[in-house]
């Protein structure tokens, strides 16, 4: 028990170790300051040659959106293809078939968005071909795309005045090259030489020990499980994600790839800091953000170490906690720590199946995923939390008197009516969403569909409702981890989630970067005696405050009906 | 918008070739070195591969060490837990059933003695490992049916068991099917 939670207290303090520094890092390679990577300059120039790109143009927040919108928008017409036809590709040793559009539909918006929600099982459903070249090439993509965007907001403050928000495929490159690609290189070979597997071999066949015949689906899984973690997108190379034990062999790769999907949020948070000169800034949201997940963290592990009360009755010793959808390697705390992370960045890789954990964790799992602005996904964490910071500036104005500014600039009318359309959003894609499948789900059980409604869940009752409840949460905050008892591979589930990925992903990105690109070309206002001060302590708790009161109102009736009603169910 | 869409496509193809090729082939040319050689590390009996080091099987004769159960009864071309809620009474029933089959093998057991993830499936379907625990309430079944000295298998379990990463973290376990490979090597 105690190795357990040593395990949990070692990984936290080596994330911390990895994190800071790399967050000075970045501050700094972004800034287009000398560090160490610059032997990789000629790499990058050759890059830019061969795409025809000018990597020093500056834009403006509209062509940077534009340039954004275009490559994603490629990715997707072009993905879609691809996952139709994949059968009639090379590289298919296990003879999977093609997908169908609706899941070809959900699929790529989804690896396109790092949501990473995945309709089909990675064993059966797709080829090595499309593993890499479309999944794995989008766990790059996805992830410098919410960089890039993360460091155009960078850019709008580090100036006093400006209108360009630096160049989209600069930033875009560079974090592919000084980034992901080296660290997920050593992340890689740290997989492989711990027995995840690495060739191209198709299936193998053999005899189990006691006579069975078994066959084993392989494949060149460690690159891609590598990026899956760094880039916080999750998609994995197995159905049971990093469960499995070839894609999470041991407690080492364990905390390997823990710590690899939580460096960068972290890494992100202080180089904001760093990068607008306003170091105290970036810790301050690094504290409100680390009470946030420490809220979240320790009610999930301590009701997962103390199994499952109705399981208890029965009689059998929990010795380690509840082990359902768990893996003896890891043990219940590991898993849970991971499930708080995963759920907290849009990972949404598991190491367990948060369909089986005990309700309280399904309530802090789903939660954590409205917020989803606690450290968040890579770069688009910040972007979330940036519109939670000018709801907050606006209410601390409303509440002195006095024009809300943010680091020097006015913020006002039109900017306050992006963050609060963004911040509806959410609770509208999840909401309805939730609403529409419960309808169909009780008005139309008998469908024609891949997977009839009244055989889409897994689970009877309140649990029911968490499943589908969990799925649009995930969705919309790009998240991708699932209550993987939902029937989910049908063409209902298949658009209507694939849709609220597509909102969910790209208008909280377009949001923050236009109301960042809107103030910085604003007249910089001089601090002053009655400027609101936003690198305080005081501030930091008011924005922690305005988070929990949004999410409380949005979300406490959804939330009421499934899990905890099934906490207080399981109680009597 | 036109430059933007040239360009797009252009990189796309640039990275492709950087990310898609170049990176994962290098991987798996270093893997090479690995155990296993970025196959997978197998097990071999009499010059015959029984099985991944890493990859659990199932085990239900009686002469053996029994795993955790299974939503897909090992089936390690489709991995996946049951996605079973806590609640759900159907699931509550599955359990119960396992616990009264333990029981029925091992009656010389307690309800207490039995380690929940005896009767709870594991994540992946494929959970190779059990805890120390769980091996040590089977010994005296495995022993009495291959007519082995009980304390002869006990030590056998004792010498598989794997302490946590360093000493230090995480949970000691027991790989079965490289248990049940030294138990049948034994005289």
């Amino acid at each position: 028990m105690n190795t357990e939670l040593f395990g949990i207290i070692a990984t936290f303090v080596i994330t911390l170790l990895i994190a800071v520094p790399l967050g000075k890092y970045l501050a700094k390679m972004f800034a287009g300051e000398k560090v160490w990577t610059d032997f990789l300059k000629p790499l990058e120039r050759g890059i830019f040659k061969l795409s025809g790109i000018n990597p020093d143009a500056p834009m403006n927040w509209k062509q940077f959106l534009k340039a954004m919108m275009t490559i994603n928008l490629f990715w997707l017409a072009y993905g879609f293809f691809v996952l139709i036809y994949q059968d009639k590709l090379p590289l298919n040793p296990d003879g999977n078939p093609g997908m169908t559009a609706d899941l070809a539909f959900n699929t790529i918006i989804s690896f396109v968005a790092n949501c990473n929600l995945q309709d089909y099982s990675g064993e059966t459903g797709a080829t090595y071909l499309i593993q890499h070249f479309i999944f794995m090439f989008l766990h790059f993509a996805s992830a410098a795309t919410g960089i890039a965007c993360g460091v155009a907001v960078f850019k709008a403050f580090r100036d006093k005045t400006t209108t360009d928000l630096g160049n989209f495929w600069n930033y875009f490159v560079k974090t592919i090259t000084r980034l992901l690609l080296p660290i997920a290189m050593v992340i890689a070979l740290i997989l492989t030489f711990n027995g995840t597997t690495s060739s191209y071999a198709g299936k193998d066949q053999f005899m189990s020990l006691q006579g069975d015949t078994v066959h084993m689906s392989r494949g060149p899984a460690a690159p891609m499980v590598a990026i899956k973690h760094l880039g916080t997108n999750g998609g994995g190379w197995f159905g049971a994600n990093s469960a499995h034990p070839l894609e999470n062999p041991n407690y080492m790769t364990n905390m390997t790839e823990i710590i690899a999907q939580f460096i960068i949020p972290v890494a992100m948070i202080l180089a904001f800091g760093y990068y607008i000169r306003r170091k105290k800034l970036g810790w301050i949201i690094f504290g409100v953000m680390m009470l946030g997940v420490m809220m979240l963290m320790i009610p999930s592990i301590t009701s997962e170490l103390g199994g499952n009360p109705l399981i208890a009755k029965m009689g059998v010793t929990q010795h380690t906690g509840a082990m359902e959808g768990k893996e003896v390697r890891f043990g219940p705390a590991a898993t849970a720590y991971w499930s708080t992370l995963t759920t907290v960045t849009s990972t949404g890789s598991v190491n367990g199946m948060h369909d089986s954990f005990m309700p309280l964790t399904g309530l802090w799992q789903i939660l954590a995923m409205m917020i989803n602005g606690f450290f968040g996904g890579c770069g688009v964490g910040l972007l979330n939390y940036f519109i939670y910071l000018i709801i907050a500036v606006f209410i601390s104005g409303l509440m002195v008197g006095r024009t809300p500014e943010f680091l020097g600039h006015k913020v006002e009318a039109r900017e306050v009516k992006i963050a609060a359309l963004i911040t509806l959003l959410s609770p509208f894609l999840i909401m309805a969403g939730t609403a529409v499948s419960t309808w169909v789900l009780t008005a139309h059980p008998n469908i024609n569909w891949a997977v009839k409604p009244s055989t889409w869940l897994n689970n009877p009752g309140f649990h029911g409702f968490s499943e589908m409840l969990y799925q649009y949460t995930s969705s919309n905050a790009n998240n991708g981890s699932g209550f993987e008892g939902l029937g989910d591979n049908n063409i209902f589930w298949n658009v209507s989630a694939g849709l609220v990925i597509f909102f969910g992903r790209f208008l909280p990105i377009i949001g923050p970067v236009a109301i960042a690109g809107l103030l910085a070309q604003k007249k910089y206002v001089p601090e002053s005696a009655g400027t609101l001060k936003v690198d305080t302590v005081t501030f930091g708790l008011m924005t922690f405050a305005v988070i929990l009161v949004l999410n409380a109102l949005s979300y406490f009736p959804a939330l009421a009906l499934g899990p905890i009603a099934e906490y207080f169910s399981m109680l009597k | 918008m036109k430059t933007y869409i040239l360009q797009a496509i252009r990189l796309t193809l640039v990275l492709t070739v950087l990310l898609c090729v170049i990176y994962p082939v290098f991987i798996s040319f270093v893997g090479k070195l690995s155990k296993g050689g970025g196959n997978g590390e197998t097990i071999i009996v009499n010059g015959k591969v029984v099985g991944y080091a890493a990859v659990g099987q199932s085990f239900t004769k009686p002469q053996y060490f029994w795993g955790r159960p299974s939503a897909v009864a090992y089936n390690a071309a489709g991995s996946a837990g049951s996605n079973k809620g806590p609640t759900n009474p159907d699931y509550l029933k599955d359990v119960q059933k396992r616990i009264d089959t333990l029981l029925k093998y091992h009656p010389y057991l307690k309800r207490s003695d039995i380690p929940s993830e005896m009767v709870t499936a594991s994540g992946s379907g494929l959970d190779p490992d059990i805890s120390p625990e769980a091996a040590q309430i089977q010994v005296k079944r495995v022993a009495a049916f291959r007519k082995l000295d009980e304390n002869k298998v006990a030590k056998l379990v004792a010498d598989h068991t794997e302490s946590p990463l360093l000493g230090m973290f995480g949970p000691s376990k027991i790989n079965v099917l490289k248990l049940n490979v030294a138990l049948d090597q034994l005289k």
